[in-house]
């Protein structure tokens, strides 16, 4: 697999801190998972948090801390253990790791809710003026809805790809689209495109139908 | 001591003691104490963590209380700068501790130092406690996770000096620069709360930040 197009530093860098709302470090932990890179950009990152919490003025503990922490360990200890999902002789997921788990499965166990036009849509984080991610499903050949954006909306390919703006993006892509972007992209022929879309504001989507639509699929 | 102990005396009512207001204004008005220790050669080498958290992990008591002692008042005051009390603050760090001694054999020196993976720690713990959600992260033995390349024995050797070389390049940063990262990591602050804080653009906030993670890394690379 061969990733072209990555999020940005600052998102990184963002994720690694533990600030970043949940919809964009979902969008983030599945991108390392496929992209190398990233990963190690993540890593270098955490070493920042590292090195400032090697740095951090030290404030005394309590007294017993010290036994307060090896009494918690007993009773952890003690407790039955989480029997951890065996993944030996699994067939490889499309979905990586953590978006199986918001998605509730890999490809095969998703249930698609219909958003028109042919596509399909799962939400997967939603909150009253939080970003939400979600999982869209563009029929093979077809255009998403032309809709433009209130704030930023990121979009990695899972499977099949998209064209836009003449920019190819294929699995493991992340295309990164502001305010100012008015774009359509278009699935590529041949396999339905799966992405993770995750979004800072509502769509604005350009014709009166889907205008009309848009407050009821809740996009 | 003694005036302490005369105000107690004459106040009936308890002390009510670092409430999360005062623990971080406590800590703000020392914000230049990261500079100083930074540019300040330490005399004495200072322990190899890693070393000592390989160690715990083959359940070495006695290396465990060492880098409890030094570890734990420092993650205490991460949770303080993020907006924990003093009470809580106590409590995660315990929780974060006894976290690294039941994972220490998940440590992998070869990828990260231990002051790393001591703050990941630290940090999920705290999105959990105070968020009530998890910190979503891809899973190491994810058969569809692309593997990482595998390390040279260097690459060990370097990430144990990761801590010391990223306080040299933080001292080497403009100073703009490096308050955005520090607010970024050490005050639960989004990218658009500094930006809001500090009365500059969130454009800015972002190029100073690409910019000075982008030089952390160039310094990183470097001495590799």
């Amino acid at each position: 697999m061969s990733i072209q197009h990555h999020p940005d530093d600052e998102l990184l860098v963002s994720y690694a801190s533990g600030e970043l709302a949940e919809a964009w470090s979902v969008l983030v932990a599945t991108h390392i998972a496929l992209c190398t890179e990233c990963r190690g950009k993540v890593r270098a990152a955490e070493a920042v948090g590292g090195a400032f919490v090697a740095d951090a003025v030290p404030v005394d503990m309590n007294a017993d801390a010290f036994e307060a922490t090896m009494a918690r360990v007993a009773r952890q200890a003690a407790e039955p253990a989480v029997m951890p999902v065996t993944t030996v002789g699994m067939a490889k997921p499309v979905l990586p790791q953590p978006l199986r788990d918001y998605a509730g499965g890999d490809l095969g166990a998703l249930r698609w809710r219909r958003l028109g036009h042919g596509a399909y849509h799962i939400p997967l984080v939603a909150g009253r003026g939080a970003p939400t991610a979600r999982l869209i499903r563009i029929p093979a050949g077809r255009p998403v809805p032309e809709h433009g954006h209130n704030g930023l909306e990121l979009t990695m390919v899972l499977q099949g790809s998209f064209v836009d703006g003449g920019t190819r993006f294929g699995a493991g892509d992340v295309e990164t689209a502001d305010s100012d972007l008015e774009h359509q992209p278009m699935a590529e022929p041949g396999q339905d495109c799966i992405c993770l879309a995750v979004t800072d504001a509502p769509l604005r989507f350009r014709g009166p139908i889907a205008r009309l639509v848009q407050p009821f699929i809740g996009i | 001591m003694i005036s302490m102990l005369a105000i107690s005396r004459e106040s009936v009512t308890p002390v009510i003691r670092g409430s999360s207001r005062s623990g971080s204004s406590f800590h703000r008005n020392r914000s230049g104490v990261l500079q100083n220790e930074v540019s300040t050669p330490e005399k004495d080498a200072p322990p190899d963590w890693s070393a000592v958290l390989c160690q715990v992990a083959d359940q070495d008591r006695a290396a465990f209380a060492a880098l409890f002692a030094h570890f734990a008042p420092r993650v205490k005051s991460y949770m303080l700068r993020l907006g924990s009390d003093s009470m809580q603050a106590e409590e995660l760090a315990q929780e974060a501790l006894a976290t690294v001694w039941r994972k220490a054999d998940r440590y992998d020196p070869s990828r990260a130092a231990a002051s790393t993976w001591i703050f990941t720690i630290a940090r999920n713990l705290r999105i959990d406690a105070f968020r009530r959600r998890n910190h979503p992260e891809p899973d190491p033995n994810d058969p569809a996770l692309v593997p990482d390349q595998p390390v040279s024995a260097d690459t060990v050797v370097a990430h144990k000096q990761d801590a010391v070389r990223i306080r040299k390049a933080l001292a080497e940063l403009p100073e703009e620069q490096r308050e955005v990262l520090h607010l970024s990591f050490f005050d639960d602050q989004t990218h658009t709360e500094i930006s809001d804080s500090l009365g500059i653009p969130l454009g800015t906030v972002k190029s100073r930040i690409r910019l000075a993670f982008g030089r952390i890394r160039t310094m990183l690379e470097d001495e590799e």
